[in-house]
C-alpha cells in the first residue's frame, strides 16, 4: 500500500459525518483556546447582562467621604476592586461598562457586517460595472487608516456614544464587503448555483438561499475577529476622549483616561479596566481563530495533526491516559 | 517590471482622487460649513467671504472640487486655527517625529519578532512555541493605550529609568536642521543628545510596536512552517548543506516574503496609527497634533492631516507591492 492510501484511508475513517456545523462544533470542542476564549466571552456577557444584581449600587453613585483621606483606597471589603478619584466603586463600575462595551460591539459589528453584507454580496454576484463601482469604493475607504477614518467620522457627527458606535461600523465595511464578494465569487461558479438556475430559480433567490449560507463562514469568523478590535477601538475612542460625553458613563476606555493624573498612586484604576479590555477583547480573538480552524474547509472532516489536542493536553500523555481510564 | 510599475502607478489615480473627493464632501459636511469651519473663530462675515471666493465656494460643485484639488496639490493644506501657522508647515516638523517614533517601533518589531517566529517554529509544538502563541494572541489582544500606560507606570513612574513625556529632555537647547531628531544629533556629533532622543523613544517605540511584533512573530512562524517542509529544503539538506546554510538561504529567504508585506503594511498603519501612544507620552507628532485637532475644532488640521497621511499610507503601500514584486519573481510575470 503506499503512503497516498494510506492516508486516504486515515482521512475516510476521521471523516465526519455530521454538518459543517456539527462537525465545525466537534472540532472546537477539542480546541482548548477555544473554550477559554467561550468562558471569557461567557464570562463578559454575564456581566453584562446581570450588572444590576451583581453590582453595589450604580454606576454614578458617588461617595465622597471615601477619598476624604486621599486618592484613593485600594481593594477592600467594601469596595473589592478599590474606589476611584471621584469615590465610585471600580467593581460596580466594570460591571455596567461591559454593557457598555457589549453594546458597542454588538451595533458597530452589526453596522459594518450588515452593510458590508449587501455591498459585497450585490458586488460578487451581478459583477461588472457595479461590482467595480462598488469595489473601488471599498478601496478608497480602505486607503485611510481605520482609526483615522473613524476620528474623521467622530469629527463630523461630534463626539458620544452613538457616534463611535457608527464611526467604528462604518470602518468596518469595506472589510465584511471585501471578504463576502471573494466568497460568493467563489461559489458562484458552483455546479449547485448552475443546477439551481437551470431549474429556473430566481436570482435573489440564487443569491439568498443558495450562495449567501455556502459563504457566510468566513464571515462569521471575522465578525467574532471584527468583534475584538471594535472593543479595542472603542475603547480607543473613548480613551481620546470621543466616547461619551458624560464623564459618569461607565465606559472602559473614558475609564482608562480619566486616571493618567492618578497613575502614580492608584495605579489600579487605569490596570481594572485595563485588564477588562484585554479579557474580552483575547475571548473573542480566541474564539474567532478557534472558529477560523473550525470551519477552514481543507480541514474539515479530519482531526488536523497538530492543531487539535486534547482538552488536558497540557498534562502530558501518561497522565492524560490514566484520566481517560478513569 | 516596468509594466508593472507604471500598471500600478496608474491604479493609484483613481485611488488618490478618490480620497481626494471623499475628504472634500467630509468638509463640506462638517457642522458650520466649509468656510465658517476652516475659518474657526476667526470667521467674520467679511473673511468668510474672501474664504468663499478664494476657494470658490460660490461656484457650480465640480468647479469647487476642481480648484480644491488644484490648490490642495499645490501643497496649500490651508491654516491652523489654533497656532495660526501653515498646515503644510506644522507637518514638516510633526511627520518627521511619527515617521522617527513609527521606523523604531518597527524596528523593535522585526528584531524580536523574526526570531521569534523562526525559534517558534524551528521548536515547533514545544513549550517555547506555546508561549510565543499566547504572547503573540495577548499583543494582539492588549489595546496600544493600556500597554502605553503600564509601561510608563513601571518604567518611568516607579523605577524612573526612562522619561515619560515628550520627545527630547526641554533642558536640552539644540538646533533641529531636519526634524529627525536621531539624524541631527549623529549629523552634529552631540552623542548626548542622541542618547537623550533615544531614551524618549523607547517607550513610546515598545508599545507602539507591540501589535507589528505579534503579527512579524505569528507570520513568521507560519511562514517557516510552510517553507521548511518544501521539496527543496529536503534536497539542501541532502546534499550536505549545513543546517545553518539551509536555514539562512532555502528556509529564511523565502519565508520572509510574507513577512516583507506585512511589514510595509503595518509600517504604514503605524505612521498613521500613532494618535494613541504619542497622546499617552505626549510625543509631539502627528498624531497627537490630530487629537488636539479635533479638540480645538481645528478643521483644517484634520483634513490635512488626514489627506496627508492617507497619501502616504497610500504610497507606503505602493512600494510594498514594488518592494513585493523585486524580491518575488514570481508577483512580476503573473
Amino acid at each position: 500500500m503506499s503512503i497516498a492510501e494510506v492516508e486516504a484511508q486515515e482521512l475516510a475513517l476521521e471523516a465526519s459525518t455530521g454538518g459543517l456545523w456539527r462537525d465545525a462544533f466537534r472540532r472546537i470542542r477539542r480546541n482548548p483556546g477555544a473554550i477559554l476564549g467561550a468562558v471569557l466571552v461567557s464570562i463578559f456577557i454575564a456581566a453584562a447582562a446581570l450588572a444590576p444584581v451583581l453590582a453595589h449600587g450604580g454606576p454614578k453613585n458617588q461617595d465622597l467621604a471615601l477619598i476624604a483621606g486621599g486618592c484613593c483606597p485600594g481593594p477592600s471589603h467594601a469596595h473589592w476592586l478599590g474606589v476611584d478619584q471621584l469615590g465610585r466603586d471600580v467593581y460596580t463600575r466594570i460591571l455596567y461598562g461591559a454593557r457598555f462595551s457589549l453594546l458597542i460591539g454588538v451595533v458597530s459589528v452589526s453596522i459594518g457586517l450588515s452593510i458590508g453584507l449587501i455591498l459585497g454580496s450585490v458586488a460578487g454576484y451581478l459583477g461588472g460595472a457595479i461590482d467595480s463601482l462598488i469595489m473601488r469604493g471599498m478601496d478608497i475607504m480602505l486607503a485611510i487608516p481605520g482609526l483615522l477614518f473613524a476620528i474623521g467620522i467622530v469629527a463630523l457627527l461630534g463626539p458620544g456614544i452613538y457616534q463611535i458606535m457608527i464611526a467604528v461600523g462604518v470602518v468596518n465595511i469595506p472589510i465584511f464587503a471585501r471578504l463576502l464578494r471573494g466568497s460568493i465569487l467563489a461559489q458562484r461558479e458552483n455546479d449547485f448555483v448552475l443546477a439551481a438556475r437551470s431549474v429556473g430559480v430566481r436570482r435573489y433567490r440564487i443569491l439568498f438561499s443558495h450562495i449567501l449560507p455556502n459563504a457566510i463562514s468566513p464571515v462569521i469568523v471575522q465578525g467574532t475577529l471584527a468583534m475584538a478590535t471594535a472593543i479595542i477601538d472603542v475603547a480607543g475612542l473613548g480613551f481620546l476622549g470621543l466616547g461619551p460625553q458624560d464623564p459618569a458613563t461607565p465606559e472602559w476606555g473614558t475609564m482608562l483616561s480619566s486616571v493618567n493624573d492618578y497613575l502614580q498612586t492608584a495605579p489600579w484604576l487605569a490596570i481594572v479596566p485595563g485588564v477588562a479590555i484585554v479579557a474580552s477583547v483575547l475571548g473573542f480573538n480566541l474564539i474567532g481563530d478557534g472558529l477560523r480552524e473550525a470551519l477552514d474547509p481543507k480541514l474539515r472532516g479530519r482531526t488536523g495533526k497538530f492543531r487539535e489536542r486534547s482538552m488536558f493536553w497540557f498534562l502530558g500523555a501518561g497522565r492524560r491516559r490514566a484520566l481517560r481510564g478513569i | 517590471m516596468l509594466r508593472y510599475l507604471v500598471r500600478r502607478l496608474l491604479l493609484l489615480v483613481p485611488i488618490l482622487l478618490g480620497v481626494s473627493l471623499l475628504i472634500f464632501f467630509w468638509i463640506r459636511a462638517l457642522p458650520g460649513g466649509p468656510a465658517e469651519s476652516l475659518l474657526g473663530e476667526r470667521a467674520t462675515p467679511q473673511l468668510v467671504q474672501v474664504y468663499r471666493h478664494r476657494y470658490g465656494l460660490d461656484k457650480p460643485i465640480y468647479v469647487q472640487y476642481w480648484s480644491y484639488l488644484k490648490v490642495t496639490a499645490s501643497g496649500d493644506l490651508g491654516v491652523s486655527v489654533a497656532s495660526r501657522r501653515k498646515v503644510i508647515d506644522e507637518i514638516k516638523v510633526k511627520f518627521p517625529a511619527t515617521v522617527e517614533l513609527a521606523l523604531t517601533a518597527m524596528l523593535f518589531a522585526i528584531i524580536i519578532g523574526v526570531p521569534l517566529g523562526f525559534l517558534a517554529a524551528k521548536w515547533h509544538g514545544g513549550v517555547f512555541d506555546n508561549v510565543s502563541l499566547v504572547a503573540s494572541l495577548i499583543g494582539i489582544s492588549i489595546p496600544i493605550f493600556f500597554l502605553a500606560i503600564i509601561l510608563k507606570y513601571i518604567f518611568a513612574i516607579r523605577l524612573g529609568w526612562l522619561p515619560s513625556v515628550g520627545r527630547i529632555s526641554i533642558t536640552l537647547d539644540t538646533k533641529h536642521p531636519t526634524n529627525f531628531y536621531i539624524l541631527d544629533a549623529l549629523i552634529q556629533g552631540q552623542w548626548s543628545v542622541l542618547w537623550d532622543v533615544i531614551k524618549h523613544l523607547i517607550l513610546p517605540a515598545i508599545a507602539l510596536g507591540s501589535i507589528p511584533l505579534a503579527i512579524i512573530t505569528r507570520i513568521t512562524r507560519a511562514a517557516v512552517l510552510d517553507v521548511q517542509n518544501e521539496d527543496y529544503v529536503r534536497t539542501a539538506r541532502a546534499k550536505g548543506l549545513t543546517p545553518q546554510t539551509v536555514d539562512r538561504r532555502h528556509v529564511l529567504r523565502n519565508a520572509l516574503l510574507p513577512v516583507t508585506t506585512v511589514i510595509g503594511l503595518q509600517t504604514g498603519l503605524l505612521l498613521s496609527g500613532a494618535v494613541l501612544t504619542e497622546t499617552v507620552f505626549a510625543y509631539p507628532g502627528m498624531g497627537s497634533w490630530l487629537r488636539d485637532a479635533i479638540f480645538n475644532r481645528d478643521y483644517p488640521v484634520l483634513q490635512g492631516g488626514i489627506l496627508f497621511l492617507a497619501v502616504i499610507f497610500v504610497l507606503v503601500n505602493l512600494v510594498v507591492d514594488l518592494t513585493y514584486a523585486i524580491i518575488n519573481p514570481r508577483i512580476r510575470y503573473s
